[in-house]
C-alpha cells in the first residue's frame, strides 16, 4: 500500500564550493567578500534531499514535492534555472540573506511560517526533507526547529536510506558512529528526514522537466516575500581564515621502497 | 559565570564514552556551577564514572524507552534536564543521537543552539564559542544573549575528563515517555563487513579516484586498488576516507573499490574528521586536501603531479610517485 506523500524539501543556495571565501566584518553580522558576486549552487546535501524527494514521488503516484528557499531573489533565479532541469517541484521563495552567518532560529521561523502558508498542504501526509547540514552555516539544526514549529516529533538525521514498507511505514537509515546506520521504523507520516548523501546520483538535465518547472518558479520569485532575518542576540567577535598554507617538502628522486620506507617509519613513529 | 548543565547519554552498558568525557572537560573549565544530566536505560554506572568530577547536582532520565537514540525520545529527555537543572548554558557532545535531537530541545525552552563547537572559553567574562563556518573555510569565535544557549562540542577537541570513580547520588526524573510511531530496529554494519571508518585511529588513509583510472600498462587495476587498500588498512588500523568523485562513481554504477561509500567520504559533502596523521593517494582536488584535511595534524600525498596545487601548501611531504608501487612496497614493509 503506497499513499501519497506530500514532500517539502528545504534547501538554500551556497557559494559554489570551488570559489575562494574571504570573510568580511562589519557593523553588524558578518558576510562574504562580494557575496552578491560570487557564482551560486544549490546547497549539496539539500540538493541530494530533493533528488530523493523526486525519485520518491516518482514512485508513488499522486505525490508533490515542493522547494522551499529563502535567499536572494536574484540569486535564487539563477540557481533555479539550472535546479528546475534536475527535478520536477513547485518552488516556494522567500527572499532574504542565505548566508552563513544567520541563525537558524531565526531561518527555522522563516521557513516553517512559508511551510504553513503553502495552499491544501496535508499536514498529515507530510514529508519534510532537508540536508542534515548546509554547506554555509553547517548547523544541522534548522530542520528540527521547523519540524518542531510543525509539531512534527518523528525526526532522523543522516538518512542515507528512505524505504516505503508495503504496511505504509517508513524504514529510515540514518548515519551514526563509526561508519554504521541506525535503522528505525516510523509507522507512517508525518516525519522530518535531514538527508544525507542517500544514494542516487544526480539526475541528468531534463529540458522539458525545467521548461514545466520554469512556468511556476518565475511567479513564485515574483510573489516571495522578504524574510530579513534579524539575528537578534548573537554576536560575532571574529571571523578569520585559517593560515593554510605548508611548507611542502617534494620528493621526486626516491624510489617507491624508499619511499615505503620513509612512509611506514612515519606511520609507526608516536 | 553561569549555571552549566552537561548532558550525556550513557551506552549499552551504562557508561559514559570519550566524547562525553571530553565535554565534561570543556564545562569543568568554564567554571560555573556544573550539574550533570544524564540519559539511557539505566544511568547509575555513568554517575559513579563522574561522581568526583565537582558537579553540584546528577540528574537523570532513564528507563528503557530512553535506552535506543530516538528524537521524540531523547528531545523531551533533553528538555527535562535542562528546565529542571535552569541551566543557563548546556553543554553537549556533538554525537549522532545529541545532533539529531538537541536542536529540538533548544527550541522547546526558547533557547538558541550551536553545533561543531570546536571551543568553549570565557572571552570578556561571558562565554564564547569557537566554530567553523562554510565547511571548515573559516572559523569564528561567537557569543549569545539568549539563555538557554545549547553547544554542542565535536569530539576530539579536549581531553577527556579522568578521575577516580566514586559513589554519586542520582536525582531521577519522572518523566513520562512521550507518544512516538518511531522504532528503533537496530543498527546496520557497512555492506564489504568490513568496518573502514575508525573514528580513533591515528591515521586517516585518503584513496582518491586515481587508484581506479588507467595505469600505466593501460589497463584499469580495481581488484588490486582494493586489496592494497584493505590491506594497508588492516595493517596501519587505519580509517579510510575518500574523495567525493570516487564515492561519487560508485553511485553512478561504475566499476569501482566495492568497500567504499558515501560514509567514507571527506570534504564537500563528507566528514571532516580528526586524525593525528592523513595520507592520501591518487587525489588530486581541493576538498580532500582543503576541508577533509582541516583537522588532520600531519599530512602526506604520493600523487604523480609534482605540481599537484592541492597537495602543495596542504601536505607536510608531497611523494611524487606511483601510488600502486609505493602502497606495494608499504604493505610488504607492514606485514
Amino acid at each position: 500500500m503506497s499513499i501519497p506523500f506530500q514532500i517539502v524539501v528545504c534547501g538554500s543556495i551556497v557559494p559554489d564550493p570551488l570559489q575562494t571565501l574571504e570573510p568580511v566584518t562589519g557593523s553588524g553580522a558578518p558576510s562574504l567578500k562580494n557575496e552578491m558576486m560570487l557564482p551560486a549552487v544549490l546547497d549539496p546535501w539539500a540538493g541530494h534531499a530533493l533528488f530523493e524527494a523526486a525519485h520518491l514521488a516518482a514512485k508513488t503516484p499522486g505525490s508533490k514535492v515542493w522547494l522551499v528557499s529563502l535567499g536572494p531573489k536574484a540569486k535564487l533565479q539563477q540557481v533555479m534555472m539550472m535546479v528546475a532541469q534536475k527535478a520536477p517541484f513547485e518552488l516556494v521563495a522567500l527572499d532574504g540573506p542565505a548566508s552563513g552567518f544567520c541563525d537558524s532560529f531565526e531561518t527555522a521561523a522563516a521557513l516553517a511560517s512559508a511551510i504553513e502558508a503553502i495552499p491544501g498542504l496535508d499536514r498529515a501526509r507530510l514529508l519534510l526533507f532537508g540536508g542534515w547540514e548546509s554547506a554555509s552555516r553547517g548547523a544541522g539544526s534548522t530542520l528540527q526547529m521547523i519540524g518542531e514549529r510543525l509539531g512534527i516529533a518523528e525526526q532522523f538525521q543522516g538518512v542515507d536510506q528512505l524505504t516505503v514498507r508495503d504496511d505504509g511505514s517508513l524504514e529510515i537509515l540514518e548515519r551514526i558512529e563509526g561508519g554504521q546506520h541506525q535503522v528505525s521504523v516510523c509507522a507512517a507520516p508525518p516525519a522530518a528526514l535531514g538527508w544525507a548523501t542517500g544514494h542516487l546520483p544526480e539526475p541528468r538535465n531534463n529540458p522539458q522537466v525545467g521548461m514545466a518547472n520554469m512556468r511556476t518558479i518565475m511567479p513564485a520569485l515574483q510573489r516571495s516575500k522578504p524574510a530579513p532575518l534579524p539575528a537578534t542576540g548573537l554576536c560575532f567577535a571574529s571571523v578569520s581564515l585559517p593560515k593554510q598554507q605548508r611548507e611542502t617538502r617534494i620528493v621526486k628522486d626516491l624510489s617507491p621502497e624508499e619511499i615505503a620506507r620513509e612512509i611506514v617509519a612515519w606511520v609507526k613513529e608516536d | 559565570m553561569e549555571n552549566i548543565l552537561l548532558l550525556a547519554h550513557t551506552e549499552t552498558d551504562g557508561t559514559l564514552a570519550k566524547p562525553a568525557l571530553e565535554a565534561l572537560t570543556a564545562a569543568l573549565a568554564l567554571g560555573g556551577e556544573l550539574t550533570i544530566g544524564l540519559v539511557g536505560a539505566t544511568v547509575q554506572p555513568a554517575a559513579g564514572q563522574v561522581a568526583n568530577a565537582g558537579a553540584v547536582r546528577i540528574l537523570a532520565v532513564c528507563g528503557d524507552a530512553f535506552a535506543a537514540p530516538r528524537y521524540a525520545t531523547d528531545a523531551a529527555a533533553a528538555e527535562a534536564l535542562a528546565r529542571a537543572s535552569g541551566a543557563a548554558l548546556v553543554l553537549a557532545p556533538s554525537t549522532s543521537r545529541w545532533a539529531r535531537a538537541i536542536p529540538g530541545a533548544a527550541f522547546r525552552l526558547n533557547g538558541r543552539v550551536d553545533t561543531h563547537a570546536t571551543n568553549l572559553a570565557i572571552r570578556n567574562e561571558v562565554p564564547a564559542v569557537s566554530r567553523w563556518f562554510y565547511r571548515q573555510r573559516m572559523e569564528a569565535v561567537l557569543t549569545r544573549a539568549q539563555r538557554p544557549w545549547f553547544v554542542l562540542l565535536d569530539a576530539g577537541c579536549c581531553e577527556p575528563w579522568s578521575g577516580e570513580p566514586g559513589a554519586a547520588t542520582v536525582e531521577l526524573l519522572p518523566l513520562e515517555v512521550p507518544a512516538t510511531r518511531t522504532t528503533v530496529t537496530g543498527v546496520q554494519s557497512p555492506k564489504a563487513g568490513e568496518q573502514t571508518i575508525r573514528p580513533d585511529a591515528k591515521l586517516l588513509f585518503v584513496a582518491g579516484a586515481g587508484w581506479t583510472k588507467k595505469q600505466s600498462d593501460g589497463a584499469v587495476h580495481g581488484a588490486e586498488a582494493e586489496g592494497l587498500i584493505r590491506g594497508f588498512l588492516r595493517a596501519a588500523n587505519a580509517s579510510l576516507g575518500s574523495s567525493k568523485s570516487l564515492v561519487d562513481m560508485s553511485g553512478e554504477g561504475e566499476a569501482v573499490l566495492n568497500f567504499m561509500s558515501h560514509l567514507n567520504q571527506i570534504g564537500q559533502t563528507g566528514a571532516t574528521p580528526r586524525h593525528a596523521k592523513g595520507l592520501s593517494t591518487c587525489c588530486h582536488g581541493e576538498e580532500p586536501h582543503v576541508v577533509g584535511w582541516r583537522f588532520i595534524t600531519q599530512r602526506r600525498a604520493v600523487n604523480l603531479d609534482a605540481n599537484c596545487g592541492w597537495a602543495r601548501g596542504k601536505a607536510d611531504v608531497l611523494y611524487v610517485a606511483d601510488a600502486f608501487a609505493v602502497m606495494r612496497a608499504v604493505n610488504r614493509l607492514m606485514a
